[in-house]
């Protein structure tokens, strides 16, 4: 067998911190071999970033690495930061997560692309920065060469990831440690990362190290996968051997865990509750053509000239008692907006909003604060949405005191104690802070707030998106417990398909602040009839390599385009667009092409 | 940008004027006037010279006419050093002050970086500790008292190294020679070194902490270029918004400082026409020290823009 690429002998990391030493990676054995794609995957905190930064000496101050790392035979563990910088950079190469604050705010693209080149490969000016703009080409940047001398704040997610890999590729490395790559991107942003990575790897034949916490990406990469947990290898196999035939119980639970597009149902997990003649359930919230535009301003010297972002643009939908409507949609589509304005938290535009037979903009604003009691909303980042200086049982309490002033403070705590457990949290913390917690739990104390006073309707607005895969399964079959036992109605806000699909009756389909596609749950996955859909759909990977590899993709035609284009918003009817960024366009209308199945007009596939 | 320097422009003329009109009535306030002497005039002199200086007039109608002059670009003639107006005197104390205050800020920048810089490289460590321990000796100690020590130390009983008597006047401008600049910008510089280590030390170590320097030393750059040319910039970042009032503080003249080195800034005529009710000389002083804060706000927010390319104003 030839030499590995990198090979990583009973690596160990320690953290020293305040509270003593962290042993945050333990005895890892790793060979990459030539050309190979080997994926670490495991939830956050398993020690699979630092074990690679501490690989490459790139350690925090207070960490630091034992045993031995070989690159092409030579020790690099413990080197000279000089022979060290040899390597890093032009040899082993690294993506990170985040592309905003992982690039330099104040170097221009090019310069920070021509460095490495320039100090590697000694390259001068012309030749650097020559071969910057090849590699800009190469992962795919329209107009290289004025992107060159453009920041990284003016480009989108997905190009500065882009960027972020042509500075590790154009050095030409043998080893790319991608940590996440894609974690921070909308799906189908990802499957275009993806797609360059994978192009990387049969143009180029760079080995790389895959790093994620996405059973599906690494389905979709990798050759050799490595399951990691409390900083060690708990599985190491081909892809095949960790995603049939797992060994390892943690394994197993990953991927049970993990939400399949493939599969609405999980097995070994209460289903969704059926909901019987839904025709003949009363409505419960009516939202009629709801419009939510921002002044943006677009210059004018002295005097300000603002153009009205549209974030939400005309969206109507209904909501009947005890069903789940899914809202799906990319970064900036609005559906958080159309959410917050369904229930009164932000001013609309224009539109109706019925709730239960009463049009809300006739209510005082007393009335709207009693009717509160009945629609509640769960936030994405559990611990950020808590008052850090309260306790648990304050904030969870606090709905009911406003809203139901009546009880006493022993009814109160009673509530709150059976809300806790509904929720699965121990009565005995109801003094703690949420600071004490770990996410999973904060995120059932933001779900006992919202149910507390047992409203008609919850709204989760990416309530799960925050949380490790087997966390995120738990609070799925929490908010699911609790529908089945109260029976109240759920809008299901978020970006991950797959979990929409668990958890929802209807979903609507978003695109830049307009419904695309509206269906019943099976319909809208099995028969995706609008492009943006059927792109969508096929940009989230399934952790299942086979039919990964296998499926067909659809790719987007554009990027998201900007919303305070007007043309934008008829990207997928290109026949009736006005070509005038300032232009009134025309307004694709929502066609039934089957009972209850919704698609806004757009040019044929 | 232009745009931005002109509404900026335009939005301190209000500032600006009720900062004169509060500084023209709180001087009005102030018990006594600018001729009231131990030995009373005779009260037709008296009565002449208030008429000479509108002091007869009721307040309102002096104060149209301060403004009305104002506008006209004149402060007016000091009350009490006689034949010279306010401008004059502006003049001829301000390059005195800003030769002074310029030179012990760039000195403060220089060593207060370099000092931060260090420090936030060796975070928690000895030598972290001991320049932030230093810093913070340096910010507690007022000026009056460094002053007077270093006086004491250099001026009276002189420092003797290594064979060499360094002994320093203790007193007096003669045309900003070097020996009379030494310990005033010495004394000036002190506190400033200390804030400027001690900001550049904490927005440094939030920089180094950053993705992007993870992302540079992962590109395998030397530390020096890691430092210089991806973590500096932003880590000086919070430095340009306290350079424009500092800067404008210390080129107006330190009241403390000028009055115990017998310095001839502006800083000295400011403490003196406060305590002889040499109104526009209070005025002239006060509505210039606001104009230059105003401007040097004004400059730093836009080389803030320059520097971080993220920032924008419109």
């Amino acid at each position: 067998m030839a030499e590995p690429v990198l090979s990583i002998k009973s690596l160990d990391i320690r953290f020293k911190t305040p509270d003593g030493e962290v042993h945050a990676v333990k005895h890892i054995d790793l060979d990459i071999a030539e050309g190979e794609v080997v994926g670490v995957v495991g939830e956050s905190g398993s020690g699979k970033s630092q074990l690679f930064l501490g690989a490459t000496g790139l350690l925090a101050g207070n960490g630091r690495a034992t045993g031995q790392v070989f690159y092409r035979g030579r020790q690099i563990l413990g080197a000279s930061p000089k022979q060290l910088n040899d390597i890093r950079g032009s040899k082993i190469t690294m993506i990170f997560q985040d592309p905003l604050t992982s690039l330099t705010p104040h170097m221009r693209i090019g310069d920070q692309i021509m460095e490495a080149l320039r100090i590697h490969l000694k390259m001068s000016r012309e030749a650097a920065f020559a071969r910057a703009v090849e590699t800009l080409e190469l992962v795919r940047i329209p107009e290289a060469k004025r992107r060159m001398r453009q920041y990284p704040h003016e480009l989108s997610g997905g190009m500065r990831q882009r960027v972020m890999i042509a500075m590790a590729t154009a050095c030409g490395p043998d080893l790319l440690i991608a940590d996440e790559p894609t974690t921070a991107l909308d799906v189908t942003v990802q499957a275009q990362i993806l797609d360059i990575m994978r192009d990387l790897k049969t143009k180029l034949k760079t080995s790389i190290v895959l790093i994620s916490h996405d059973m599906g990406v690494i389905a979709a990469m990798c050759d050799r996968v490595a399951v990691m947990r409390h900083g060690e290898f708990v599985e190491q196999g081909s892809a095949e051997d960790i995603f049939y035939r797992p060994q390892h119980p943690y394994s197993r639970m990953l991927l049970d865990a993990m939400p399949r597009l493939d599969r609405p149902e999980r097995p070994g997990h209460a289903p969704l509750i059926t909901v019987a003649d839904r025709e003949a359930r009363p409505f419960l919230l009516q939202v009629e053509d709801v419009k939510v535009h921002f002044p943006i301003r677009v210059g004018g010297t002295l005097f300000p000239k603002y153009k009205p972002l549209r974030a939400v643009d005309g969206v109507s939908f209904e909501l009947r008692e005890g069903e789940t409507l899914g809202v799906v949609g990319e970064s900036g589509c609005g559906k958080s907006t159309l959410a917050r304005a369904a229930i009164a938290l932000l001013p609309k535009t224009a539109g109706r909003v019925v709730w239960c037979g009463r049009d809300m903009s006739e209510t005082t604003k007393e009335e709207l604060r009693l009717l509160r009691k009945d629609f509640q909303i769960v936030f994405q980042d559990p611990l950020a949405s808590l008052n850090p200086r309260m306790t648990i049982g304050q904030s969870i309490s606090e709905p009911l005191r406003t809203l139901e002033p009546d009880l006493s403070r022993v009814e109160v705590a009673e509530r709150v104690r059976a809300m806790m457990e509904h929720v699965g949290l121990d009565p005995a913390w109801i003094n703690r802070y949420p600071h004490e917690f770990s996410g999973g739990q904060n995120q059932r104390v933001g779900i006992a707030r919202a149910m507390i006073v047992e409203p008609k309707l919850v709204i989760c607005d990416e309530a799960v998106s925050a949380l490790d895969v087997s966390i995120q399964a738990q609070i799925v079959d929490l908010i699911l417990a609790l529908q089945r036992k109260f029976g109240m109605s759920l809008i299901f806000i978020s970006h991950d398909l797959s979990v929409v699909r668990q958890v929802s009756h209807r979903v609507m389909v978003l695109y830049l602040g307009r419904v695309v596609e509206l269906a019943n749950r099976n319909a809208i996955y099995t028969d995706p009839r609008h492009p943006y859909t059927r792109a969508l759909i096929s940009a989230v990977p399934i952790p299942d390599p086979k039919l990964e590899r296998a499926k067909p993709r659809v790719p987007l035609p554009v990027d998201l385009p900007s919303p305070m284009d007007s043309r934008s918003a008829l990207t997928f009817l290109k026949s009736k667009r006005i070509d005038d960024p300032d232009a009134v366009q025309y307004v694709p209308r929502l066609e039934e092409v089957v009972p209850g199945h919704f698609v806004a007009e757009h040019d044929p596939v | 940008m232009l745009s931005y320097a002109i509404r900026r422009t335009l939005g301190a003329i209000p500032t600006l004027f009720l900062i004169i009109t509060f500084a023209f009535f709180m001087m009005r306030i102030a018990p006594g006037g600018p001729f009231d002497g131990e030995r009373r005039l005779p009260p037709e002199i008296e009565a002449n010279i208030n008429a000479a200086y509108n002091l007869d007039k009721p307040l309102y109608e002096q104060y149209f006419i301060y403004l009305g002059r104002l506008a006209q670009g004149d402060f007016g003639p000091s009350f009490k050093t006689k034949d010279f107006t306010v401008t004059e005197m502006i003049a001829s104390g301000l390059p005195v002050s800003i030769k002074l205050g310029l030179t012990a800020i760039v000195l403060a920048l220089l060593i207060g970086t370099f000092l931060g810089v260090f420090a936030a490289l060796r975070q928690n460590r000895p030598a972290d500790y001991s320049v932030m321990t230093i810093a913070m000796v340096g910010i507690t100690i007022p000026t009056f008292v460094t002053a007077p020590l270093l006086t004491l130390l250099f001026g009276v009983y002189g420092v003797h190294i290594f064979g060499l008597d360094i002994t320093l006047p203790v007193g007096g401008w003669n045309n900003g020679a070097l020996r009379n600049m030494i310990l005033p910008v010495i004394v000036l510089a002190l506190p400033q070194i200390a804030v400027i280590a001690r900001l550049t030390r904490g927005s440094m170590v939030e920089v180094l902490h950053s993705n992007y320097v993870r992302t540079a030393r992962a590109k395998g750059l030397s530390s020096w270029r890691v430092v210089t040319r991806h973590a500096m910039r932003a880590g000086l970042l919070p430095l340009v918004s306290y350079l424009g009032p500092a800067i404008a503080g210390l080129a107006t003249g330190s009241l403390i400082v000028e009055q115990i080195f017998g310095i001839p800034g502006i800083g000295r005529y400011f403490v003196q026409g406060a305590l002889n009710r040499d109104y526009t000389l209070v005025l002239g002083v006060v509505i210039f020290y606001a104009t230059l804060i105003i401007l040097l706000n004004l400059v730093a927010d836009i080389l803030y823009r320059v520097l971080d390319p993220r920032v924008r104003y419109d």
